[in-house]
């Protein structure tokens, strides 16, 4: 793990690259690094997150910047924005039911290639999708989601980067950190080594490649 | 008493003590002000939390502690919080005794579609589709009409929200059970009669020879 400037963290992500960003309508979405991906510019990006949020707050950003090129998430209804840009076809969305798109997620993060789940079965989210039967139950296969960076908004961080976060806004972030080829932080605040007791640990540090402090 | 008090009134009273219950946003969420008193009920947001208290005052919020549609609440004592995967293993595991969601339309055998209308309103799902698929016991909350039209109606030309059928609707004019695989008319509301009902549902309901009234 290694402590970075803001602009050099988000200077490791490249035009577009595919992003997992934590947060429930913006709480638990880290918005220091959201703000510098709009003054970096950076472009063509898969954003994949729970949902867009609302305008003028976390992944909203992205797409009124106009960096985002396609989104996955569940819930779309608090960003008219969002939803004018799909249905025009300036960008595309993948809307996922929200236990699906977090299975998707943890299954990348889990080393699985999917997983079978209820949910969408006999609805339009069954289109194009194998559906399994398991003791005379019916299931959809929906497959594993990993991405090249996760944006992560955690609480405490430590020096070797043990993660907590704080009530609702653990959200995705603790799965999302599982499944990204490389891991930015943005802690609200760094702790010595040892002050987060092992029990209380929500992240393991090895998972974790950069720390920025907000 | 109008929609928005006769509807979470009346659910309020399938509520058991020690039951885990989601609440949708909307008229559902009125449901929390009508708790029988002497009971327990722990209410779940899936944005992570159990033990969902009531809109703070402006001065005590707490930015990370939201409802599901991001607006700010308090945690009761006892309350607890998890990450998204927990939230729904819960939803879809079938651990959540109790769903309470808004409605667009029911069909003539239960099924509900309540997450968008083709071209027009494209929210998303969000929690929806897991919610209907996976909670032991599901009740819709909605008007029995919208701008006249029936919306308990034979076949729902809007998108279904899952294979599964919903337990109980509860309108401002009727319950109506779908338990025993029909629609049936369980009570009426209060000045409501069996008639007005019917008119007002595109269903052929099943009557039974007496229909009590909401005891609200």
């Amino acid at each position: 793990m290694q402590t970075l400037s803001i602009e050099d963290a988000v200077a490791k992500i490249p035009d577009g690259a595919s992003l997992m960003i934590g947060g429930f309508m913006a709480v638990g979405t880290p918005e220091t690094i959201v703000d510098e991906l709009v003054r970096q510019g950076k472009r063509e990006l898969t954003v994949i997150g729970n949902d867009t949020a609302m305008p003028g707050r976390g992944i909203a950003k992205l797409i009124t910047a106009k960096l985002v090129r396609k989104v996955i998430a569940s819930h779309i209804g608090l960003n008219p924005e969002t939803q004018q840009k799909m249905l025009s076809g300036e960008m595309e969305v993948e809307l996922v039911p929200q236990g699906t798109l977090i299975e998707r997620i943890r299954a990348g993060g889990y080393g699985l290639g999917g997983i079978l789940t209820p949910t969408g079965v006999g609805t339009a989210v069954e289109e194009g999708k194998r559906r399994i039967e398991v003791d005379g139950r019916a299931f959809l296969l929906e497959t594993a989601l990993r991405a090249d960076f996760a944006l992560v908004e955690a609480f405490l961080a430590d020096y070797l980067g043990n993660l907590t976060y704080a009530l609702t806004a653990r959200n995705f972030n603790p799965v999302i950190a599982m499944a990204a080829e490389t891991v930015i932080v943005s802690a609200d605040h760094v702790v010595p080594i040892g002050m987060i007791s092992p029990d209380h640990v929500m992240t393991p540090a090895p998972l974790v490649d950069y720390l920025v402090t907000s | 008493m109008d929609a928005q008090t006769i509807i979470p009134k009346r659910i309020a009273l399938e509520l058991r003590d020690g039951m885990l219950v989601n609440l949708g946003i909307g008229i559902p969420t009125g449901v929390a002000n009508f708790v029988p008193p002497g009971i327990h009920i722990f209410f779940q947001s899936e944005n992570g939390l159990i033990g969902t208290g009531p809109i703070p005052e402006e001065a005590m919020t707490q930015p990370r502690l939201t409802d599901a549609g991001g607006r700010p609440v308090t945690a009761i004592p006892g309350a607890c919080t998890f990450d998204s995967a927990m939230s729904f293993g819960l939803i879809r595991g079938g651990h959540v005794d109790m769903t309470v969601l808004g409605g667009l339309q029911v069909d003539e055998h239960g099924k509900l579609a309540n997450w968008m209308i083709p071209g027009k309103m494209v929210p998303g799902m969000g929690g929806a589709m897991d919610l209907v698929t996976g909670a032991k016991r599901v009740i819709v909350a909605m008007q029995h009409t919208a701008k006249g039209k029936p919306k308990i109606v034979k076949q729902c030309t809007l998108p279904l929200t899952s294979a599964r059928s919903v337990d109980l609707v509860v309108t401002e004019l009727a319950v109506i059970s779908f338990a025993g695989g029909r629609a049936t008319l369980v009570e009426t509301a209060p000045n409501v009669s069996v008639e007005q009902v019917l008119a007002a549902t595109e269903v052929e309901l099943v009557v039974p020879q007496q229909v009590p009234q909401m005891q609200i």
